[in-house]
């Protein structure tokens, strides 16, 4: 019987198979940020072992850094007390560290894929869930926790089980105004969020590959939200071309040969999958979501189904409907926001600035909502200048931050009050995710740019006409 | 980091009786900016059991005296959401060493696996009759015994198995952890990395 890509690429990183247990796991690439690694190095420096391998793990600050005056000391002295743990452990062990202000910071799955560090056929884990991102150039790419962090800088393994293999099939010509994050919580508002537990998923078909790497890693980095341990989209043209003559990638003789082991990165025809879906591309809407989870999310022109119709646990259902202060039935298209945010590993990179300008120019920004842009890296910020697009946002109304998580997770001032309604791009709509009582609406770019300047939840159709071809 | 030895343990149990319960309620991100593993049991859903001011929310279930324990008994897909192994710490910090669910998130299950927390999911029926009998008795006791993968409802006798990988077992009936496990097989690792291209 055939291999799956994730067959392929898993089994040749098994170091030891234990009898009833899980694998022993090689990993090729370690990224770790302030927050969730201080205790690992703390681990090891109490059992008195070195990093292993110190240059296959980077280092970058993100999750509570500052998104204005990032020259200026950190003013909580937790947050500023993390970002100096990590640049000490870094320095102890021998790891770069792209810290605050260093011109390659950013947000660890923005930076990796821009430096080359994220390849075709490795095996990434980092400290954070969306390290599934990292699986849009065929890489095996997932979160692991803090013990886990700690293993793998002692021993540049983890132990773990395989996961099962679930393929998506998503056909067919997505229809204007469709973004890969609309796919994404297409797939999610289908699945549920935990309809993928226990699963690695391979995305196949040509709204796939027709996709960017740039929509394929905001379509990876939602893997997490469908319960997936990851996800991944096998190498092709459009992953050579993207992947080449960046910092951190092979050169030379050592390219070529890797170049011929990526070719054979495809699923075999007749490997099989535990489970497989399919679905119609041109079927897909501009989405949204309307609850406290990012399943719960709906074409912008739905409506919110009732308690009945939906397949949860009526209570829970409608607990997340009082918490967004929303109706069964209700319209989200007409609901006046407060906040728009557009940034994090999911849509913080300079294509989805570029849609978010396309939308935004020639209109003024509503004057009662807040907007945060927040690019995923300085190497975006940079991209954001160079191409003009900032121009076209300040006379728009908006300005621009300094890069970092901000608030798609809030641990820093980036936070949305109590009660605010915010369009966001980034990837959880928890409860209180971005900042205590806030309400969050998970949306692409264009939607969010469409209902910044509207000041309500608005279809980005409507504002397209004459924008993009 | 090690941890005590888990074999049968017995004891009342905490109901939360809610689906999709995420990491941002177990610890919301504002807590997480320790450079240590201490503490966490105090801000373990913060924000569900605490009111802006800091005063505890009656209707909280962790704020009800009548209910103790150490066994944390949740609904499905339990844990979904971040990475954060505080997420797991607040949970064993808090003082449960086990917790109950029809359904894990995947990363949530292995943090817990890997600190001491032992996740034990079982049938939807089950877990109704779980919650049940801590309804008609906030004070009634369970066993879980890791050896014979089984969790029993001692004042009805019912009980059901459950799975746990037969390596993770060990380590947790023995208090071991992966690194000790790993730590052991340095040479055969580092001959493995030689044949990595990149
Ligand atoms: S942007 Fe959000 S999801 Fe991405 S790494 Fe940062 S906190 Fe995690």
């Amino acid at each position: 019987m055939g291999k799956t890509l994730f067959d392929k690429v898993w089994d040749s990183h098994v170091v030891r198979k234990i009898e009833g247990g899980p694998d022993v796991f090689f990993i090729d690439r370690h990224m770790v940020h302030e927050v969730t690694s201080p205790v690992a190095f703390l681990g090891i420096k109490n059992r008195g072992v070195e990093v292993l391998y110190p240059k296959k793990t980077f280092a970058t600050a993100d999750h509570n850094t500052p998104t204005i005056n990032q020259h200026l000391p950190v003013q909580d002295p937790l947050s500023a007390g993390q970002l100096k743990a990590l640049e000490e452990n870094a320095k102890e062990y021998g790891i770069s560290h792209w810290g605050l202000g260093h011109e390659k910071n950013g947000i660890v799955h923005v930076v990796g894929p821009e430096y080359g560090i994220t390849l075709p056929g490795a095996t990434i884990v980092c400290g954070d869930s969306h390290t599934s991102t990292h699986g849009a150039f065929g890489a095996i790419a997932f979160g692991i926790g803090t013990s886990e962090v700690e293993m793998v800088l002692a021993t540049q393994c983890i132990m773990q089980p395989k996961p099962k293999k679930m393929k998506i099939n998503i056909n067919g010509q997505l229809q204007k105004g469709v973004t890969p994050k609309d796919v994404a919580l297409f797939i999610i508002s289908q699945l549920t969020t935990s309809g993928a537990t226990g699963y690695f998923v391979e995305y196949a078909g040509d709204v796939f590959e027709n996709m960017t790497m740039e929509g394929r890693m905001t379509v990876c980095n939602l893997s997490i939200e469908m319960g997936a341990r990851g996800g991944m989209i096998a190498p092709d043209q459009t992953t050579f071309d993207y992947i080449e003559g960046r910092e951190f990638t092979p050169k030379g003789a050592d390219w070529d040969k890797a170049m011929e082991y990526w070719k054979t990165l495809k699923t075999d025809d007749d490997a099989v999958f535990d489970k497989e879906f399919n679905y119609d591309g041109s079927q897909i809407e501009p989405m949204i979501t309307y609850g406290t989870n990012p399943g719960m999310g709906m074409g912008i022109s739905g409506s919110i189904p009732t308690a009945e119709q939906q397949d949860g646990n009526p209570a829970t259902f409608k607990k997340s409907l009082t918490y967004m202060d929303f109706n069964e039935g209700d319209s989200m298209i007409g609901k006046k926001i407060d906040y728009v945010f557009i940034g994090s590993c999911t849509n913080g990179r300079i294509e989805d600035f570029r849609a978010f300008a396309s939308l935004v120019k020639g209109h003024k920004k509503a004057d009662h909502v807040t907007a945060w842009l927040v690019p995923g890296s300085h190497k975006v910020e940079a991209a954001i200048k160079e191409e003009g697009l900032l121009d076209i946002l300040n006379e728009a109304g908006f300005e621009l931050r300094e890069p970092g998580c901000s608030a798609c997770l809030a641990m820093n001032d980036d936070k949305v009050p109590a009660g605010k309604l915010a369009v966001s791009t980034s990837n959880r709509n928890f409860e209180g995710r971005q900042g205590p009582g806030s309400r969050t609406l998970l949306a692409s770019p264009l939607v969010a740019a469409a209902s910044a300047v509207t000041g309500v939840v608005t279809d980005p159709r409507e504002l397209l006409e004459g924008v993009m071809a | 980091m090690a941890y005590d030895k888990f074999e049968i343990l017995t004891s009342s149990a905490v109901p939360l009786p809610i689906e999709n319960v995420d990491t941002d309620q177990i610890i919301p991100a504002r807590f997480l900016k320790a450079t240590k593993r201490e503490g966490f049991g105090d801000n373990l859903f913060r924000d569900w059991r605490y009111n802006n001011d800091g005063s505890p929310k009656e209707d909280f279930i962790l704020n009800n005296p009548i209910y103790s324990g150490k066994i944390l008994v949740g609904g499905k897909n339990f844990g979904s959401g971040s990475s954060r192994e505080h997420a797991a710490w607040a949970v064993y910090d808090y003082g449960f060493r086990c917790v109950i669910s029809s359904f894990f998130a995947d990363i949530f299950k292995n943090n817990c696996l890997n600190i001491g927390v032992l996740p034990v999911q079982v049938s939807a029926e089950f877990l109704d009759k779980v919650f049940k009998a801590i309804e008609a008795d906030p004070n009634a006791q369970f066993e879980v015994n890791l050896q014979e993968q089984k969790v029993t409802i001692l004042a009805t006798g019912e009980s059901e198995g459950f799975d746990i990988n037969s390596y993770k077992k060990g380590n947790m009936l023995n208090g071991f952890d992966d690194i000790d496990y790993l730590q052991n097989m340095k040479g055969e690792i580092e001959q493995f990395a030689e044949t990595r291209p990149f």
